[in-house]
């Protein structure tokens, strides 16, 4: 029996429950905590859109994140007390900076391309740290009231961590759903393809730039999405979120996780926040420990955690193979 | 008037500091190809060694002779165990683990040295100001200015006339060529990380008195340093210095003039270099 | 030959300058529609700046090139793919980390106008993978659909080259030294195939080769290009016994060792 159409579903089948039934047995702490996993695990996803797949290092993922940030409590604070309104603001206008930015991003690559995603999500990180009349400027802009989860006939309090934790847990399964579907699309084919070798995607008639624009565009909206879940969920927007070393974030947690593996950033994302967890409960240097480990995975095991081991289980089932 | 000319020297003695950086960055680049993110933190070490014999010593000097060794005989270390395993790999590999590295640094130097800031004042012949139109202005500043392009003309003619020089720039081109004529490239890769290193704790050790020594200053330059080299063009020396004084200018300059917009502006001249050279100023065709 | 009325490829008054060097200098020639033709030349006689220049990956510095009649001088290597233009590499220059199956997908994505479609799913155009296989059913690669390319024998990589290059459905292929770096049983294959798909499909190959035996052994037209410039055009024979051509090349005969 192989362990992908064996193995695999039923771990996650497994995952899926623990997830669902999780505040049944975890403190609201931990449930906090998860919720945060995955909220930024989402986000590290958007970054493995374009590194994983695409092949495209962005250090600006950040950028966009930050930015879903600002519209989705913008949108609370000005136009209206929708969630779904709020969400959907987010997305798009992180899409369209996206498509802005992006524009101009896709036409380089490697190092170039990791430099001036990097310069234009600083750029966005000053407008939101000096724009105080709009942004709060460095103090970022949280005085919005809790919208109500509006379902339909049936309006929830998302003040409550449980509940909030809840309509994370689904928006995140969905979005994770989309992502799922798009590298298994004819354009994730050819996403990989462009990762695989750039220029033979332009010797069989595909158009790298729009290629590459495209899943900056979807990378740079779902981010803005995961952007606006976690605004809400810290109950502020502030320019850190757009801060470059925010962007390393994403990539460390793909990194930690496995960049080539479809779920590597959220797993990533699980083992960076309890390892924060646990390491800073006793010692301040938690960066000192996380920079070693980094260092550490990058040599020893780049294909990251999840990774690693999928290539070990995949290893054992085909030796017990006849 | 005079304000325009202190804005002209500040911006300067800035961007002499982000010049020396710089060239340790853009070598390492030139010649090994790796884009080293804790090259930061290498300037950061070199100002806290400096503040430490400084401490120990009392003379600034001390620090400026000593600390800078003690930062390239660490990155003989990294580049021994930690990149020398990865230069096959893809190159965004080599970029995480120097960011690594820069994570463990910073944060380090913050389990030693503790979070505040430090002052280190310039040794008494530089300490002190000069009479400036009606105002004053630090001498320190303006050793800075000389300094810079001595330094920078010294490497330039070291790389331009010597043997040793002439090899590097050899091996820069073609590595395999250079081991077919003999050169040994694993040594020199070693030699000209660790000479890379001590720019860059030169800098840190020159900083020391032109700024206040603290943890965060480590990641504050070396984004500044990759916009010079990357506007520069990578490998290139006189874009390293043109690229350095650019923003050196545009960060005094932006500070007096906009300073809403100070922060950004770096990043939107990085931008518009790259998107009409994408190799850079000096970095010949894409 | 009834449909041979315009070329396939009307090459005019090409150059092409590096910096001081000019690599190719005023090459002028035209490609018969549906036959196979080739070119040929010594090593640095610009047979790949030549296939660069024409499939749009370098702009000619002065000179026009018409594709199907149309003038394509300058195009995108994307544009002139959309237009029935494909060619292949020297080196091996496929997708090493996708399956065979998956390199040919690729091609076949482009072809079907899919290349954006982000929301469909791939898995479910049996009709596609069906297309795919058929194209490796062609090269022999059939039974190795489910293989990472990186894990194949040199030599299939040599044929996925070829199959990228079909799944376009091309008017006109380029194959750049098909054959280079192959074993002779290798290169056997290739012949073998090249000329097959020749037949068979009415499609016109024009290809390059250093390796003389495949030249002559498969080509029906052939264009000598010698430094930089075109030396001799002609069938088999006529290039055989043409004289410059023989001291072009280092001995004198065109099946001295290269």
């Amino acid at each position: 029996m192989n362990h992908r159409f064996f193995v695999y579903p039923l771990l996650i089948g497994l995952l899926l429950v623990g997830l669902f039934t999780l505040p049944i047995f975890l403190s609201t702490y931990w449930v906090l905590i998860v919720t945060e996993i995955l909220t930024m695990g989402l986000f590290a996803m958007s970054f493995n859109l374009l590194f994983g797949n695409t092949g495209l290092l962005s250090f600006g993922q950040a950028g966009f994140f930050g930015a879903g940030a600002y519209f989705a409590v913008l949108c609370l604070v000005h136009l209206s007390q929708s969630l779904w309104l709020a969400l959907i603001c987010a997305c798009l206008g992180a899409a369209v900076l996206a498509l802005i930015i992006g524009w101009f991003s896709v036409r380089l690559d490697e190092i170039y391309f990791a430099i001036l995603t990097l310069g234009f999500g600083m750029m966005l990180f000053t407008v939101a740290h000096n724009w105080r009349s709009v942004t709060g400027g460095s103090d970022g802009l949280g005085n919005f009231v809790l919208p109500a989860l509006n379902l339909v006939i049936w309006k929830v309090s998302i003040s409550h961590p449980r509940h909030f934790y809840y309509l994370v847990l689904v928006v995140t399964i969905l979005g994770i759903f989309l992502l799922r579907r798009i590298t298994r699309s004819p354009f994730g084919l050819m996403l990989q393809a462009s990762r695989e070798n750039s220029n033979r995607v332009a010797f069989v008639g595909g158009d790298l730039r729009a290629l590459r624009l495209l899943a900056f565009v979807l990378a740079g909206s779902i981010a803005g999405f995961a952007g606006a879940l976690f605004a809400i969920f810290n109950r502020i927007a502030s320019p850190e979120m757009l801060h470059w070393s925010f962007s390393g974030k994403a990539v460390l947690m793909t990194i930690l996780g496995g960049s080539g593996v479809f779920l590597g950033p959220v797993v990533g994302a699980a083992i960076f926040f309890i390892l924060e967890h646990w390491i800073t409960s006793f010692t301040n240097s938690w960066m000192v420990f996380l920079g070693a480990i980094l260092v550490f995975l990058v040599l020893l095991f780049p294909k990251g955690v999840l990774g690693t081991l999928i290539t070990w289980v995949d290893r054992s089932g085909k030796g017990k193979q006849p | 008037m005079e304000g325009f000319l202190a804005n002209i020297l500040n911006g300067l003695s800035w961007g002499m500091l982000l010049f020396l950086i710089s060239m340790g960055l853009t070598t390492v680049f030139g010649v090994m190809g790796v884009l080293n993110f804790a090259h930061g933190s290498l300037f950061m070490l070199g100002s806290y060694l400096c503040m430490q014999f400084v401490r120990w010593s009392g003379s600034f000097w001390m620090g400026l002779i000593f600390g800078p060794p003690i930062v390239a005989a660490l990155s003989i270390l990294i580049e021994r165990f930690l990149l020398r395993p990865i230069y096959g790999r893809d190159v965004s590999f080599q970029l995480l683990l120097t960011f690594g590295l820069m994570l463990f640094l910073d944060d380090g130097v913050r389990l030693i040295w503790g979070p505040a800031y430090h002052v280190v004042a310039p040794p008494p012949i530089l300490a002190g100001v000069i009479p400036f139109f009606s105002k004053s202005y630090p001498v320190y500043r303006i050793f800075l200015v000389i300094l810079g392009p001595l330094v920078g003309f010294s490497l330039w003619m070291f790389f331009s006339f010597t043997r040793w020089g002439k090899i590097l720039r050899a091996s820069a081109m073609d590595r395999q060529m250079a081991e077919i004529i003999g050169v040994r490239v694993p040594i020199l890769f070693t030699g000209v990380f660790a000479f890379g290193a001590w720019l860059a704790a030169l800098g840190g050790a020159l900083a020391a008195p032109h700024q206040s020594v603290g943890p965060a200053m480590g990641e504050r330059i070396i984004i500044e340093s990759f916009i010079v080299v990357v506007i520069g063009g990578m490998g290139s020396f006189p874009g390293a210095f043109v690229g350095a004084l650019i923003l050196g200018l545009l960060n005094s300059f932006g500070t007096t003039w906009i300073p809403d917009l100070q922060m950004a502006l770096p990043y939107l001249f990085l931008a518009v270099i790259l998107l009409t050279r994408p190799r850079g100023l000096f970095g010949g065709e894409a | 030959m009834m449909q041979a009325v315009t070329p396939i490829l009307e090459v005019q008054n090409i150059s092409r300058n590096f910096g001081r060097f000019q690599a190719l200098s005023d090459v002028s020639l035209l490609v018969p529609r549906g036959r196979l033709s080739a070119l040929i030349g010594p090593n640095g006689a610009g047979k790949t700046t030549f296939y660069n220049v024409i499939s749009g990956r370098y702009r000619p510095t002065t000179g026009t090139v018409h594709f199907d009649g149309e003038d394509v001088t300058g195009l995108a290597p994307h544009r002139l793919v959309a237009r029935g233009m494909l060619r292949s590499f020297q080196i091996t220059n496929v997708f090493p980390e996708l399956t065979v199956l998956e390199n040919v997908l690729v091609p076949l994505v482009v072809h079907h106008g899919a290349s954006f479609a982000f929301l469909k799913s791939l898995a479910r155009r049996n009709d596609w993978v069906e297309e795919a296989e058929a194209i490796l059913e062609q090269v022999g690669l059939r039974e190795m659909r489910h293989r990472v390319v990186s894990t194949l024998a040199y030599g299939d990589k040599r044929l996925i080259e070829i199959a990228l290059v079909l799944a376009r459905k091309p008017k006109l292929v380029l194959l750049d030294e098909p054959t280079a770096g192959m074993n002779p049983e290798e290169t056997d294959r290739m012949i073998h195939l090249i000329r097959e798909l020749a037949d068979q499909s009415g499609t016109t190959f024009f290809i390059t080769e250093h390796d003389m035996k495949v030249v002559f052994s498969v080509a029906q037209q052939i264009y000598v290009l010698h430094q930089g410039s075109l030396l001799a055009e002609g069938t088999p024979d006529d290039i055989q016994s043409n004289d410059m051509v023989k001291q072009a090349y280092l001995g004198g005969s065109l099946y001295a060792p290269a």
